[in-house]
């Protein structure tokens, strides 16, 4: 068990140390997320503004501050084009992985925890200062909000990665799968509440976005550690996360040993 | 120049074909870019389901702006998108393939790829855009007509050059291929919104330097009569095309420096 779990966190460390290297690329994500950032906020603000009061209780300040921790955390929750998993079905190197004495689902998850703690720490920290100095940011008060808060951070990394994985999966069965997870990306980061809070969606589409795990990628984890939900409602939050963490990594599983027949059936 | 001209032709050609070769996957990319569009779209309906005005525009003229902003990058994003793959090409080595052609290196990388799946994207703007002009009551004067075509064709064209421009610094950044995404896609998105949103120093910088705002929300104004603001004057959309020559010619500036400045990947 010890030598197992060994394993794991050296695998996470190499994936931290991977994107620790491009230095560049680092310098250029900050970049690229604050002029994103500057873009959100004003939308975000604007809407404020011109609605005349708060919205579902986000004055300008809340509000630019959810667009500014939204920034934070997207280098570490990925939405976006994962397809490492689907290549290696592709190119047929999935074959290796499942030869090696670890199984490759928990490498990919352990190297992805990885890599969003080194982009949390290297590319989120950044935002906040920025988002700070440039319309303020606010915080979670209590100790235990954030514990809650950095849980559910946690948490959310491991909703995103099973959900990509997931689609990822169905490589096994389709082989080119490029559409198929872009429209995935389109779909999580909408109801995620990247671009607009989910509390600002209209009652139908709160309850769609409520049926997926997609809130708890986002939309959760800036509740908590905005200190827009606190006490209860951050525990109930986070419990939901907790769900989704659970049977998203059941269907994984699930998905993995089909896929893996599926696979000899095609004589790789 | 003609054999380049069919050089170029057979290129395309092929490309085209290459995607029509996989049905389902043409299918799923297409279904994947119209979705792209239509969560856009209810991105800005969200929006005005809370406020009634974004920016000093109602929700019809916001309509216009994302149609316009729209359908000009997503028809530059077909035609040059692929641009922003150049740092694969150059850490791979098989840039210098095009090095060795008789053909223009600028030519070749825009004619490598042509992809039709974001044809699904422009189709929704083009919806989008029909369902702006009718509700926006746009009577069909020489002012919007002109106005209108003007945004669609510059627009393009300088959506297209801010990909060109970016992908010049690309030489030199490799790893740093996200600065690109900053120009190329958050102009894009900036380009969605009115212009009155942003804090005076990011207007005239979307404005005079990442000229975003003269692709869709300067012609909204002069289409729709809206006041727009400071410097957000709704006389500048019609220096559209000056906009649009300064993209290509920062574009074509960088372009050269940095297919000078590559020194090849040792192959």
């Amino acid at each position: 068990m010890r030598a197992y779990l060994r394993t794991y966190w050296l695998l996470a460390r190499a994936g931290f140390r991977r994107q620790a290297t491009y230095r560049m690329a680092l310098a250029a994500g900050i970049f690229t997320n604050s002029v994103f950032g500057v873009v959100r906020a004003s939308i975000l603000v604007g809407a404020v503004t011109g609605a005349g009061a708060a919205v579902a209780g986000y004055d300008a300040l809340a509000v630019s501050s959810y667009a500014w921790w939204g920034q934070v955390l997207l280098g570490s929750v990925s939405m976006w084009g994962w397809s490492e998993v689907a290549d290696r079905v592709r190119t047929g190197d999935i074959a290796a992985d499942f030869l090696r004495p670890v199984p490759p689902y928990l490498t990919y998850l352990a190297v992805d925890l990885g890599r969003a703690a080194l982009a949390l720490l290297a590319r989120g920290a950044p935002m906040l200062l920025i988002g700070a100095l440039y319309s303020g940011i606010t915080f979670a008060t209590g100790a235990v909000e954030w514990v809650l808060g950095l849980t559910a951070v946690a948490l959310a990394v491991a909703v995103g990665f099973l959900g990509n994985y997931l689609v990822n999966c169905a490589a096994f069965w389709l082989v080119e799968i490029r559409g198929l997870l872009m429209a995935y990306s389109v779909v999580a980061t909408l109801l995620a509440g990247l671009y607009v809070p989910v509390h600002w969606f209209p009652e139908w589409l709160r309850i769609v976005a409520a049926a997926t795990p997609f809130p708890s990628l986002i939309q959760t984890p800036i509740d908590i550690l905005s200190g827009y939900a606190a006490g209860p409602a951050a525990v109930r939050a986070v419990a939901v996360q907790v769900g989704w963490v659970l049977a998203l990594g059941v269907a994984g599983a699930l998905a993995t040993a089909a896929g893996r027949r599926r696979l000899e059936v095609q004589g790789g | 120049m003609a054999s380049g001209f069919t050089a170029y032709r057979a290129v395309l050609r092929s490309r085209v074909r290459a995607q029509q070769g996989y049905r389902v996957s043409f299918a799923t990319d297409l279904f994947a870019t119209v979705l792209t569009g239509l969560a856009e779209l209810l991105e800005v309906y969200v929006i005005f389901h809370n406020t009634p005005r974004l920016g000093g525009l109602d929700f019809d003229a916001a309509l216009l702006v994302f149609a316009l902003a729209n359908l000009t990058f997503a028809a530059a994003d077909l035609l040059v998108g692929h641009c922003d793959r150049l740092p694969t090409y150059v850490r791979e080595g098989r840039i210098d393939v095009f090095y060795l052609r008789p053909l223009s290196i600028l030519g070749q990388l825009m004619t490598s790829e042509v992809s039709l799946r974001r044809l699904g994207r422009i189709s929704v703007a083009v919806v989008v855009l029909g369902i702006a002009l009718v509700r926006g009551e746009v009577a069909p004067t020489p002012t919007t007509v002109g106005m209108l075509a003007l945004s669609i064709v510059c627009g393009t064209a300088l959506m297209a050059g801010l990909f060109v421009a970016v992908a010049g610094l690309q030489f030199w950044l490799v790893d740093g291929r996200e600065f690109a995404n900053a120009f190329t896609y958050g102009g894009a998105y900036a380009a969605q919104q009115s212009s009155l949103v942003f804090p005076d120093p990011v207007r005239i910088f979307f404005t005079f330097v990442v000229p975003a705002a003269f692709t869709a929300y300067l012609p909204t104004l002069v289409i729709l009569g809206e006041p727009g603001g400071d410097f957000a004057d709704p006389a500048l959309a019609w220096w559209l095309p000056a906009a649009t020559a300064w993209v290509w010619g920062v574009a074509l500036l960088t372009w050269r420096h940095g297919v000078r400045h590559y020194q090849g990947a040792g192959g």
